[in-house]
């Protein structure tokens, strides 16, 4: 398939600080791709520039053959942005808000009435339309805000941590969202530093950290970067020092790497059955009970581990 | 220009649907109004906050009309209103004017009504002797007023001369009167003429029916509504210019900005914002007060111009302010700040007759102070040509503030990117 998006070295620096350094990658026609990296990792920035809200500081990327940087406005009429915070008139009702962003993306008439009930009907909110937007609950918020990227059926539909904050029954809905529409032709850039996400949804995912891009390919490809290794995860009762404890398992021998996060402790291994012994010794030795145990095959997160030596929520 | 358009619509159904920006943009003025009214005796059988205008009248003509002017000014129907003093000085007269013991001088110079009713064997000369009005400066609207009698006095004085004249002429081309009897004729109408307006309750009455059948009178909330109104018009444009920044805050001007829709447009359609809102608000308050106080504003015409001008001029320090703001907070506390100070530079509170000569100069840079000017001036009876000044002060003043706002907004980009 060819490639509907091409980014070359981009560069984005605010005064003596760089967002985003020199990154690069491309997405081919009827992708989901997903740029998965913790907060402050440079993703929302990157995709602010993709959708020519900022200006690159250097570098340049194509999308449908159209630069961002040289006919910004060619760009906006083919991507369509579904914004991480929500960016909605709370005060209009939903059809409302839809009425007008979509005679911001140059629909009227009939076809601009008629594509606003596809679309409530798309997002489950057509008993709704004629409620005020600060009337709903987070999710239906959230899918009013999906909604309106969707309007003008953008070639390219830029998904900005779409998921942050909101009910697990939400956030199911919005995933099989991103599917559907990826199935109905669509392609997808979705940002998330949920790794799960990442990898249910994503034919190919970019790992981006301290605005550099320090991985890239499918999960398969990225995952054979750390081996066969295992990632053992101990969930510890409150009141745990998970650093310390973290810090006594990097001496055990067969751990290839352990850090800590909240109330818990992630240990990359070749065999996590063959240090889990010497791992719940060493916690008991410290008098840290232990609440579960979890044992995970190769993923993203112990890819992004690997690469970093920080778990993706750090 | 559609979306510039779809903008301001949208923008001003959200002001209509904020509660609390209603209560400031329609409420809380007209409850001043009603209550400044009630303090003023505008409710309670007094029919004017302005009386007993000082005017001295120097009548060196001692002629027909003359006569007739001063007669005007001590007509019975203008006693509230006028408190006029006979001069035969004019430098001491004037003296008053800087001793601020009078509003106004008006001086009718010798000659006056012989320029206009030629005597007996004389011709009309080329040129009219004008009467001169000396104002006060600290007392604008006071003065105004007496410029405004002295306007209806002179333009029906006009009026009938014309008409002479025309007449004369159509009786020469006719043959019906030979040349060597035009003096006398001529004399003839002019008795007429002066016959008609020597009589000041005639004046009057004249002007009643200009104005569908009511005396030159000054109703005190042909000043309290618009002054309140123009202040309140300054916290619709400062709301309508944090909404700009909250827009910003709430991401929904960057996605605009995402929108294949030019910065100038999403511009644009917020100022239009403003100004719709600004012109509905006035509407509203014009309609509310004209309905339930039966409050008289003007000429239909020169009041919707005034309007748009008025808010015009407001709207581009609402925008001034916005640019130079970094946050929706900074807009509210200066837009606040302003809406106060104005009002009370622009004499929604105090007239500006009342103020440091100091302060009245700088009224100036106020859009109250000009718009209350103009429906002080068209609640007066005047027309379009009367309040081109104020109009064209508050075009010049909204042109030069957009300059400037968009500018700022250039250099830091709409959304600061």
């Amino acid at each position: 398939m060819p490639n509907i998006l091409e980014v070359k070295e981009l560069v984005k620096k605010y005064g003596d600080f760089t967002a985003v350094k020199g990154v690069s990658f491309n997405i081919e026609e009827g992708e989901i791709f997903s740029l998965l990296g913790p907060n402050g990792a440079g993703k929302t920035t990157a995709i602010s520039m993709l959708s020519t809200l900022y200006t690159p500081t250097s570098g340049d990327a194509t999308i449908g053959g159209h630069s961002v940087t040289k006919d910004p406005m060619s760009v906006r009429n083919i991507i369509g942005v579904v914004p991480q915070d929500l960016a909605l008139y709370e005060d209009l009702t939903a059809r409302e808000n839809l009425i007008f962003w979509g005679q911001m993306y140059n629909l009227n008439g009939k076809s601009l009435n008629t594509r606003v009930d596809e679309v409530l009907a798309q997002i489950g909110l057509t008993d709704k339309a004629k409620n005020r937007v600060k009337t709903f609950s987070g999710g239906m918020k959230r899918r009013v805000n999906i909604g309106v990227g969707l309007l003008h059926k953008p070639k390219l539909l830029f998904m900005d941590e779409p998921t942050v904050g909101i009910d697990p029954q939400s956030r199911r809905a919005i995933l099989d969202t991103v599917k559907d529409l990826n199935k109905q032709g669509m392609t997808v850039l979705y940002t998330t530093h949920y790794m799960e996400e990442a990898e249910e949804l994503s034919n190919r995912v970019g790992i981006i950290d301290h605005g550099r891009m320090i991985a890239l390919g499918t999960q398969k490809e990225l995952t054979q970067q750390v081996g066969q290794s295992e990632t053992l995860i101990l969930h510890l009762e409150e009141g745990a020092n998970p650093e310390a404890l973290a810090k006594s398992f990097n001496g055990i021998k067969g751990v290839d790497n352990a850090d800590a996060s909240d109330h818990a402790v992630t240990i990359i291994c070749p065999e996590a059955e063959d240090v889990l012994a010497a791992v719940v010794s060493k916690a008991n030795e410290q008098g840290v009970k232990i609440r579960s145990i979890d044992i995970r095959e190769p993923n993203l997160e112990a890819v992004f581990l690997h690469l970093t030596g920080r778990a993706l929520r750090d | 220009m559609l979306k510039t358009f779809l903008i301001g619509l949208k923008d001003l159904r959200l002001a209509f649907r904020d509660r609390a920006a209603l209560l400031l943009m329609l409420l809380a003025p007209f409850l001043l109004t009603i209550g400044m009214g009630f303090v003023t005796g505008r409710f309670s059988g007094g029919t004017s906050g302005i009386s007993d205008i000082p005017v001295i009248l120097v009548n060196q003509d001692n002629a027909q009309l003359g006569n007739a002017l001063v007669d005007l000014f001590n007509a019975p129907e203008l006693a509230d209103l006028m408190e006029p003093t006979a001069s035969s000085d004019l430098e001491t007269a004037r003296q008053l004017i800087d001793n601020d013991e009078t509003a106004a001088v008006v001086f009718i110079p010798k000659g006056f009504t012989e320029s206009i009713i030629p005597k007996d064997g004389q011709t009309l000369s080329d040129e009219i002797i004008s009467i001169e009005i000396y104002t006060n400066p600290t007392r604008p609207t006071s003065a105004g007023i007496v410029q405004t009698i002295v306007e209806e006095f002179l333009s029906r004085v006009e009026s009938g001369s014309i008409g002479g004249q025309v007449t004369m002429a159509q009786l020469i081309t006719s043959g019906r009167v030979a040349p060597q009897d035009i003096p006398a004729v001529g004399e003839a109408m002019s008795e007429r003429l002066s016959s008609s307006t020597t009589e000041p309750v005639t004046a009057i009455k004249l002007k009643q029916n200009e104005v569908g059948g009511e005396a030159i009178q000054f109703d005190v909330l042909a000043y309290l509504a618009p002054g309140m109104a123009l202040m309140f018009l300054m916290y619709t444009v400062s709301y309508g210019g944090r909404t700009i920044i909250a827009e910003r805050i709430q991401g929904t001007l960057p996605r605009l900005l995402i929108s294949p829709t030019s910065a100038a447009q999403i511009l644009g359609g917020k100022i239009f914002g403003i100004y719709l809102t600004g012109v509905a608000q006035l509407g509203i308050l014009i309609f509310a007060t004209t309905m339930m106080f039966q409050l008289k504003w003007g000429n239909t015409l020169g009041v919707i111009v005034l309007v748009l001008a008025a808010v015009f001029g407001a709207t581009g320090w609402g925008m001034l302010i916005t640019a130079l703001a970094r946050t929706a907070g900074q807009v509210a506390s200066v837009g606040s700040a302003i809406m106060l100070i104005f009002g009370i530079l622009g004499g929604s509170f105090v007239s500006l007759e009342n103020l440091h000569p100091l302060m009245q100069n700088l009224s100036k840079i106020t859009p109250n102070a000009w718009g209350l000017d103009g429906f002080t001036t068209l609640a007066l009876g005047g027309g379009l040509a009367d309040i081109s000044t104020p109009v064209s002060a508050l075009l010049l003043m909204g042109a030069v503030l957009f300059i400037a706002a968009v500018l700022l907004f250039n250099r830091q980009g709409i959304a600061q990117r």
